[in-house]
């Protein structure tokens, strides 16, 4: 069987989805296209079924914190890097065929973060996504387990989240839980 | 300090029991009518191998639904790195996959080099190789031994704990540490290998195929062990593809698909090896492919041990603004002694940027992803770890097989709940 040629990702994507396609980043690499958080989950199922692309295996999904103030206006590094909002998604996908890696990254606003679930395209998602909503706190809408992963079911916060204290913490039980979230100093409450 | 009093609230005791309503949708109908029966099964079956709790629905005998859960053997470990420098980050990643702490080393080293663009001498490289596949044993070894032990047959444990006990008595050469070596760290290795070391695995590499052989007459023509392995826990290609398996569990469903090929570092592109793949994704094939794995583990340590008698040079980057100065330029050198001090308190800056970095551990697929601050702390540090993955496709990969073959799944998709759960 012949193999389609390769396309290249990037303008792939900018013919289908135009506008929504933000940013386009070459680090190290590692290109990273930043697209609009509403459609992150039509451009994954675009990359993976196009031909010429086959992005077959979702890799890693993993989110990062700007806070303080390494996000929007505040943003003073490097120029060539796009940050609008405080949390960005970044999916990881491999094609086997061609044997590359895109990073597709979309960003969620620090009041309400939500993001639409891409397990529909990748059962792989549902539990590295829901390892994010547990730790980050980025709601997954569509996602079909909301349940907490990592941490227990009544824990409070999201600690991977730039403004949860690291260290010091004391270990919760049932019968200190409620004094412990009394002196908890959480920076935005 | 306050006790809360018991008995409590109904609504109290709900938060802490949980009830069915919480699982509406993840088991059948059949288990909130009680037509089926739900069974915990861990977190502390040994054949959970560490802390996994899975709850299954149970038809008879038969699994309907596996909801497992995790986070038992959290410790934050991507957390406490975001406080640490690059450098200072590296022993927590030992703890995550503590059957192949070599394997995290070079996960996490290899995603800073990229981040700093750092390069590694050829004689780290192969020292890298050699620890990589003796990690790769090691693992192996402690899967096959409870792999077996799961299934009845007692008798090969003894016999892999015998194996790998050499290979951690090489590893304590190396670094000084049996399991928490700290081995690999970026630009290299810690050290160079000491003198004893090159006739000790020498001597290893000697034995070794022997004992391999050993495992396989025990284990490969058993007819109880066919029988127990052979058609159960069958992962379809197109399945393994979607829930994003790798390493054995995806070559076991013949997916031609290693890192150390496909995607190669640390100079794997100049050994000469194969890629052992299954044909029917059950039990049985993931295990002859670790066997193999074994003999191809060795044919690149033959010719890694080779190459390390006659390459000679540094074992880490002379990068003195990312690699500490050798101890013996402390005593002559002021700018040695500038670095060290620097580097041991301060560590070093990185770009404040991101990269992804993937590797071929035995389990699969372990990805590091660093987020960069421009300062000498990373913003965010996530590790894609296969365990994680494979753990979150066992509902699919167990549905419909039996209660005592839910044992010999969980064995032969190799977990390990460290690396899960981080």
């Amino acid at each position: 069987m012949e193999i389609p040629a390769a396309r290249d990702p990037v303008s792939a994507v900018r013919e289908v989805f135009g506008g929504a396609l933000l940013h386009v980043k070459e680090f190290r690499g590692d290109t990273t296209i930043v697209v609009q958080a509403k459609r992150a989950a039509e451009v994954l199922d675009f990359l993976r079924v196009s031909s010429g692309l086959v992005y077959n295996m979702l890799s890693d999904v993993s989110a990062v914190d700007y806070y303080p103030n390494d996000y929007g206006d505040s943003f003073d590094g490097d120029e060539t890097d796009y940050r609008p909002e405080r949390f960005a998604v970044s999916y990881h996908i491999l094609s086997m065929l061609y044997n590359r890696r895109l990073r597709v990254k979309a960003f969620a606003a620090d009041d309400d973060p939500r993001l639409p679930t891409a397990t529909v395209v990748w059962p792989a998602a549902n539990w590295l996504e829901r390892e994010i909503a547990d730790m980050m706190g980025i709601v997954f809408e569509g996602h079909s387990d909301q349940r907490r992963l990592l941490m227990p079911d009544d824990w409070y916060g999201h600690p991977h989240r730039r403004d949860y204290p690291l260290g010091k913490e004391t270990v919760a039980f049932s019968f200190n839980v409620d004094e412990i979230h009394e002196h908890k100093p959480f920076a935005r409450d | 300090m306050a006790v809360a009093e018991h008995p409590q609230s109904i609504e109290e005791q709900r938060r802490w029991e949980g009830d069915l309503d919480q699982l509406r949708g993840l088991v059948s109908e059949r288990a909130i009518t009680g037509e089926t029966m739900l069974l915990n099964m861990g977190p502390h079956h040994p054949s959970t191998h560490g802390v996994l709790r899975l709850l299954l629905e149970l038809d008879g005998e038969q699994i309907v639904s596996c909801l497992p859960d995790i986070g038992f053997l959290h410790t934050g470990i991507e957390k406490s790195i975001e406080d640490k420098s690059y450098e200072k980050a590296l022993p927590l990643t030992d703890r995550m996959d503590y059957l192949s702490p070599m394997s995290n080393n070079m996960a996490y080293a290899a995603a800073v080099e990229k981040l700093l663009d750092l390069d590694v001498p050829e004689r780290g490289q192969i020292i890298r190789v050699v620890c990589l596949e003796l990690a790769r044993c090691a693992s192996h070894l402690v899967w096959l031994g409870t792999h077996a032990i799961d299934m009845g047959a007692m008798s090969v444990l003894l016999y892999a704990f015998r194996e790998r006990e050499r290979i951690l008595g090489m590893f304590e050469m190396l670094s000084g540490q049996r399991m928490m070596s700290s081995y690999i760290r970026p630009g290299g290795v810690w050290r160079d290998v000491p003198d004893d070391f090159l006739p000790t695995i020498k001597q290893f590499l000697n034995d070794f195929p022997y004992k391999v052989d050993d495992y396989e007459a025990l284990l490969t023509k058993n007819p109880i062990w066919k029988d127990r392995a052979q058609g159960v826990g069958v992962i379809e290609p197109d399945v393994a593809l979607a829930y994003g398996m790798t390493g054995p569990a995806l070559r076991g469903s013949g997916v031609n698909w290693d890192l150390r090929k496909a995607q190669p570092y640390s100079g794997y592109e100049t050994y000469d090896f194969n890629v052992p793949l299954g044909e029917h994704g059950d039990v049985y094939d993931r295990y002859l492919i670790r066997i193999q794995e074994f003999r191809e583990s060795m044919k690149i340590l033959n010719q890694a041990v080779a190459r390390l008698e006659t390459v000679s040079g540094p074992f880490r980057s002379r990068n003195n603004k990312y690699c500490p100065p050798l101890r013996s330029e402390l005593g002559q050198s002021m700018e040695a002694v500038i670095h060290h001090f620097k580097l041991w308190t301060y560590g070093y800056d990185a770009p404040d940027d991101e990269v992804y970095n993937a590797i071929e551990s035995p389990r699969g697929e372990i990805g590091c992803y660093i987020h960069g601050t421009g300062a000498n702390k990373p913003r965010r540090v996530h590790f894609k770890t296969p365990s994680f993955i494979h753990i979150s496709a066992l509902p699919v990969v167990s549905k419909g097989y039996l209660l005592a073959d839910m044992v010999a799944i969980i064995g032969s998709v190799d977990i390990v709940l460290g690396d899960c759960d981080r």
